[in-house]
């Protein structure tokens, strides 16, 4: 390989909206681009980002994606058709759930399985909960529905037995025969994906496996074939919702651990830049138009959990970065409701029609509307909008929807907005870190997607959080979430002993044989990496509770003392209560294989060359801006002109091509390594 | 004081974090899976002066929404009154006494006093379901109890925990009435630090706004949500409009108890008139007080779940005529099934008055059990005795938009079902089947959701099987034209025999051995409107999938369907559905 070539990397992520690309090469010169995203076929949106950033498929060595093509596919239901073969007395268990309902008040709602009833076919067969056989599989059975489910039209089936977990015999048999005659390798046994109890949830994983895999491999074949006519010659990685990374001709077998990736590969990115910043403690805040997407991260590493639900009743138990949903975005609707308060959301005017300043026909009052009306947001850039708004009109809807019944003038109204917005954000940011058992002052808010910066600094304040970082390029976070992807394999085995019984050589086989898998996977990927690391941890509970708790460890052999001791630490770390009277049990244990890429060097994610020697001359204006009532002449900077360092005391507005950032007066931001901003809250001399 | 509305707006969302903070802190932490992983508890903020609800936690178990303030609003009472002792900074009560504002006695309510500059400004209180609380069988479901002290141990307001220490020696007596009680202390701890979590989070919240505002706003909320509330009663046409609904029997005498209901709009207040219903009932299916008027509270709020829970939205509700019926029955009459069953029986009923006003807002009658099925016995192989919970849901009601959800938890709760999987690793049993039950949905033009069809085998050991289930004498209703959901059904095969419990859905200790099973079929939805106007597209994709029969689609909902996979026969449908009688 060519010396100089290597390590020419680019990062291409689909989101809902954009395509965003970052692309950087040898000597850590950065490309980007961000163009609209094209839902019918995502790769003529991606080829688009690659020529609008001027790149040369030819010089490139890697290209790392993440794609939405399997999130659509499961949100939207349109799904490859696919069936089921199941234990006999079974077959509904994919519609029945778990006997829920949509919300706690409100006895409506509705569910869609993924799988439909007619394709659910059962067969004779039965293992016991501890692996043993109690009917024998009825092998002639399994023929006939298979041939049955190819008549009906299926291009991929799943093999769904109860307790394959614990012995998975029938359903490797069962895969075995329909191998024999399914016309393509679109066959899912139940137990591969996760080998864990509970029969929803590994069948819902598995059948959402099996009905995206044609999708997203017909896809990557697609791109793959684009990207070739382009003269690409290298290898093309997936992004997984674990944050790694792992080879297009692969991904498709586990092809649901791809329908969480987006909101992880923003995390990853974040993680990174946190680590290289020195803040290795974040909660991370992406605020798009739609929704804020919140994680936790505590010592550069990203939280995984293999308990994820997508939306009502739609579990996928693979190992998935934690990131959780809270509501808000940009455009998020504001009404006054019948007691005479103000709320905001959760109805959203999403991107179509979208808020009224987007000029597309919306007409409720939304977030970023609000921002608008107080000078957060630039009211210059309406008239660069088709078929426009004036700011009059603006004014107008808030004036008569919000100010007329809250007592209040237009704009004051839209103060009101953003102060309850970030007031609700702020709660549930709140409630997914003390979910996760950590006080949120002990963090720094890490803020991205186009609207985090603009709130970054209030939700910090209401959080009690003391430090804000905005990284370089905030509303590109997943596509550089692509570039520095490790790649990552996880694996979970069920153990379910109670610690007094648990055998540590059985425990430490068991690791050593998921981190000896995990790195054949990796020596098998055609890309180079500085070295492997292993992440060991065990889910442990107390015998009689039912949550798990997640336990780190530092070594794979660890003995049952040691084990106890760290349970309990745990536990109190996470409850504040100490139960030394009862006993744990150890549920799974857990190995993840990263193999580790070369640092990636983020230093020109803002080109050096166009910054100004001067903080002065990055100014390219003021405008009123409200705060606390009363509107601040407020010197407006350009993110791209600002010198490498600089320190200013807010307020201040700092504009770049893809976010906007608001310093609140008393607050001081400050330039540092990387095109980072960090914020320090009250921190203004 | 006067507060303008964004004040109010952040003190609102500040105390409703206050208590969303207090249940997380009571799941996560808690020991019992009933609390941790089914989330049967409540947290709240009460007044000082009458224990009126302030805000409560967005999570918790919809049955307590009214019940909490009730308790609360006693213990006030008879601290004030001398009944019970008066508290100090870092008491904590604890309370099941279900004559005293509770449920069943397996929901325990801790209570204590949020002291500021020397006085109770507020009052914390959170509810959790105990896994036991002693009496005559494991877990407190007794089908058959005729009083309540065969229901376990009846604990008035005491303080269990005083000036921040647990006091050992009321623990001590609680440990010696109830079973697994080594695990209990989790629990215990767990509840006693929820409560410290509210109180520190709502101290912060009085030191950022002052306690003179956050007074008066509470004031205010409490004015405004009535207000709300009211705004959707004037909606409401006069009336009066009449519901009624059934609960199968008591468990001890076969006769089924009434819920008469007549709500009447008074201005912009409703009232709730339950005269005529049934006397209170040898068995536990007696309701108290505060259940009663959680269950209409809760039937309000999942009508109008836009109202926050506030005693100001309560206001407007008044409930009359429960005195001398077994909606408000009192010492000793047993109640286990007050907080289960006949609670969403309540509910029923006031879905069932509302509908023909609220057409829009109300759905048909959901399954409406909590369906539990306990087995208890002793597995040989593992040595041990073990009691085995099935609760099960059943289909929701059809609704102006659309049909009822399959297989929905119970009105009153919001708890997962436990998986299959781990039934099995934990108890000698095994599943011939848990499927959807065909044909349960009731017919309407948007039909019933479907109930659940499962069956149990025992695989060695003996055990005794009980039931505290609900509707298998009347399926849930159907309203404005459309049919009943299919009643619940119990077989229990011994020996290859079929046997029914003589109360349908109710019966105690039927006796087990290996080989011997328990099937049982829960209730489908009501159906909403006429069968007959359903778009027969829709009745042919329920019979494609197996869900209604060729014939249930021509007998119910007048569909003709030809060849395979079946098609609207559109002149026979047509035909069939003009005919003047209709079959069935």
């Amino acid at each position: 390989m060519d010396e100089r070539r290597r390590g020419r990397v680019a990062g291409v992520d689909v989101g809902g909206t954009f395509t965003d690309l970052v692309l950087i090469d040898e000597t850590g010169a950065v490309r980007l681009a961000k163009v609209p995203s094209t839902t019918d076929n995502q790769a003529r949106g991606v080829m688009a980002a690659f020529a609008e950033a001027g790149a040369d498929l030819a010089a490139l060595d890697l290209i790392v994606h993440g794609t939405t093509t399997t999130t659509n596919a499961v949100l939207e239901r349109k799904l490859a058709r696919t069936g089921l073969i199941t234990t006999a007395g079974f077959r509904d268990v994919l519609e029945l759930g778990r006997r829920t309902r949509p919300r706690p008040y409100g006895m409506t709602g509705t569910f869609t399985p993924v799988i439909p009833r007619d394709l659910r076919l059962e067969v004779p067969e039965r293992m016991d909960a501890a692996g043993e056989v109690v009917t024998p599989l009825d092998e002639e059975a399994v023929r006939a529905a298979g041939r049955r489910l190819l008549d009906a039209g299926c291009v991929s089936v799943v093999v769904h037995f109860l307790h394959a977990y614990a012995n998975p015999a029938h359903e490797l048999r069962a895969g075995e025969i329909l191998r024999a005659f399914w016309p393509n390798d679109h066959i899912t046994l139940g137990h591969a994906l996760l080998a864990e109890s509970r029969e929803f949830e590994r069948g819902v994983t598995a059948a959402v496996n099996a009905s995206v895999q044609p999708l997203l491999e017909r896809y990557l074949a697609r791109l793959r074939d684009d990207l070739a006519a382009g003269g690409y010659a290298g290898e093309l990685l997936v992004m997984n919702g674990n944050g790694g990374m792992v080879s297009s001709r692969l991904v498709a077998r586990e092809a649901a651990k791809t329908v969480m990736s987006g909101p992880a590969s923003g995390v990853m990115a974040a993680a990174y830049t946190g680590r290289r910043a020195g803040f290795p403690d974040l909660l991370t805040c992406d605020m798009g138009g739609t929704s804020t997407d919140v994680a936790l991260i505590r010592g550069a590493e990203p939280p995984v959990s293999n308990e994820i639900e997508i939306e009502y009743a739609m579990p996928i138990h693979v190992p998935m970065v934690d990131v959780r949903t809270v509501g808000a975005g940009g455009g998020s609707i504001a009404r006054v409701n019948a007691a005479g308060l103000l709320e905001v959301g959760p109805e959203s005017a999403g991107s179509q029609p979208g808020p009224i300043c987007y000029g597309r026909g919306g007409t409720e009052p939304t977030i970023s509307d609000a921002n608008l009306l107080l000078g957060r947001l630039d009211p210059a850039r309406l008239k660069s909008v088709e078929g426009g708004v004036t700011l009059a009109e603006v004014e107008r809807i808030f004036a008569e929807r919000l100010g007329a019944p809250l007592g209040l003038s237009a704009v004051e109204a839209a103060e009101a907005v953003i102060r309850v917005a970030n007031l609700k954000m702020a709660g549930a940011i709140r409630m997914v870190s003390v979910s996760l058992g950590a006080d949120p002052r002990d963090f720094a808010l890490f803020a991205f997607g186009g609207a985090g910066p603009l709130h970054a600094t209030a939700l910090a304040r209401e959080l009690g959080v003391p430090r804000v970082l905005v990284p370089a390029r905030p509303g590109i976070t997943n596509a550089l979430g692509c570039v520095i992807a490790d790649l990552r394999h996880d694996f979970v085995t069920t153990l379910n002993a109670p610690l007094a019984l648990l055998d540590p050589a059985h425990l430490a086989a068991v690791l050593a044989a998921q981190a000896a898998e995990g790195e054949r996977l990796i020596a098998r990927e055609r890309v180079e990496i500085t070295g492997v690391r292993r992440l060991y941890s065990l889910d442990m509970q107390f015998l009689g509770q039912t949550h798990l708790m997640r336990v780190p460890l530092d070594h794979p052999a660890p003995t049952r003392e040691e084990l106890q001791a760290r349970f309990e630490e745990a536990y109190w770390q996470r409850f504040r209560v100490r139960l030394p009277e009862i006993r744990a049990a150890v549920v799974n244990a857990n190995c993840s294989v990263i193999g580790r890429r070369a640092e990636v060097d983020l230093s020109a994610l803002i080109d050096p060359a166009a910054r100004r020697p001067k903080l002065a001359e990055a100014q390219t204006g003021a405008r009123p801006v409200r705060f606390d009532g009363a509107a601040r002449e407020t010197p407006v900077y350009r993110r791209e002109w600002l010198p490498e360092a600089f320190r200013l005391s807010g307020p201040a507005v700092i504009e770049q091509m893809d976010s906007t950032i608001l310093i609140e007066p008393g607050d001081l931001a400050e330039g540092i390594a990387d095109g980072n901003i960090l914020i320090t809250i009250g921190g203004a001399p | 004081m006067t507060l303008d509305p964004i004040t109010l707006t952040v003190i609102q969302a500040g105390l409703q974090q206050v208590c969303d903070e207090m249940d997380l802190a009571f799941s996560r932490a808690a020991f019992s899976p009933v609390i941790a992983e089914a989330n049967d508890r409540s947290d709240g903020i009460y007044a000082a002066e009458d224990g009126a609800l302030i805000a409560q936690g967005a999570g918790g178990l919809p049955v307590f929404v009214g019940t909490m303030q009730e308790s609360t609003r006693i213990l006030i009472g008879m601290i004030r009154e001398g009944r019970a002792r008066p508290p100090r900074p870092g008491d904590v009560y604890i309370v099941n006494d279900p004559y005293l504002g509770g449920t069943h006695l397996m929901d325990v309510r801790f209570a204590r006093p949020f002291w500021r500059g020397g006085e109770i400004f507020c009052w914390l209180s959170n509810t959790g379901h105990w896994p036991d609380t002693g009496g005559a069988v494991p877990g407190g479901f007794s089908a058959s109890a005729t009083a309540v002290e065969q229901e376990g141990l009846r604990l008035p307001p005491v303080r269990l925990i005083k000036e921040g220490e647990l006091d050992p020696e009321i623990y001590a007596i609680i440990c010696s009435n109830i079973r697994v009680a080594d695990q209990r202390i989790g629990d215990v701890k767990a509840q006693a630090a929820a409560l410290e979590v509210g109180a520190e989070r709502l101290a912060a919240l009085l030191d950022r706004y002052g306690d003179d505002t956050v007074r008066a706003a509470i004031a205010e909320l409490r004015l405004r949500a009535a207000a709300q509330m009211r705004a959707f009663i004037a909606e409401i046409p006069e009336g009066p409009h009449e519901g009624t609904a059934w609960v199968d029997s008591d468990g001890v005498v076969d006769e089924p108890l009434a819920i008469r209901l007549k709500v009447t709009r008074r201005g912009a207040d409703l009232v709730f008139d339950f005269s005529g219903s049934s006397p209170p009932c040898q068995g536990p299916m007696n309701s108290v007080r505060a259940t009663t008027l959680s269950s209409v509270y809760l039937a309000m709020r999942h009508i109008f779940p836009e109202v926050p829970m506030s005693a100001g939205a309560f206001e407007p509700l008044h409930v009359t005529g429960i005195e001398g019926s077994f909606l408000d029955a009192r010492y000793p009459r047993p109640v286990s099934g007050c907080a289960a069953e006949v609670s969403q029986r309540i509910a029923e009923a006031v879905f069932a008055a509302l509908v023909r006003a609220l057409p829009e807002r109300v759905t048909a009658a959901p399954a409406g059990t909590s369906g539990n099925f306990a087995l208890g016995g002793h597995d040989p192989a593992r040595g041990r005795d073990y009691v085995m919970y099935q609760i099960s849901g059943g289909g929701y009601g059809g609704n102006a938009d659309h049909d009822g959800l399959t297989n929905g938890c119970s009105t009153i709760g919001i708890s997962k079902a436990p998986p299959v999987e781990i039934m099995e690793q934990q108890f000698p049993v095994l599943y011939r089947r848990y499927a959807l039950r065909e044909g349960s949905g009731g017919a309407g033009r948007h039909r019933g959701g479907f109930g659940l069809d499962y069956e149990v085998e025992l695989r060695r050991g003996t055990a005794r099987a009980s039931f505290v289930m609900d509707h298998g004498r009347f399926g849930p209703q159907g309203v404005l034209g459309g049919r009943d959901g299919a009643p619940n059904e119990v077989t229990v095969w011994r020996n290859g025999t079929p046997y029914v419990p003589r109360h349908l859905s109710k019966e105690q200790d039927i006796p087990l051995a290996p080989g011997d099973r328990v099937r049982v079929r829960t209730p489908g939805g009501g159906g909403y409107g006429d069968p007959f106007t359903r778009d027969p597209a829709l009745v042919a994709e329920d019979v494609r999938l197996g869900r209604y029969s060729a014939d249930e689609a021509r007998e119910l909902f007048g569909v003709v369907l030809a060849g395979a996979p079946p098609q609207v026969d559109a002149a026979a449908t047509a035909r069939l559905r003009a005919a003047p009688t209709r079959a069935g």
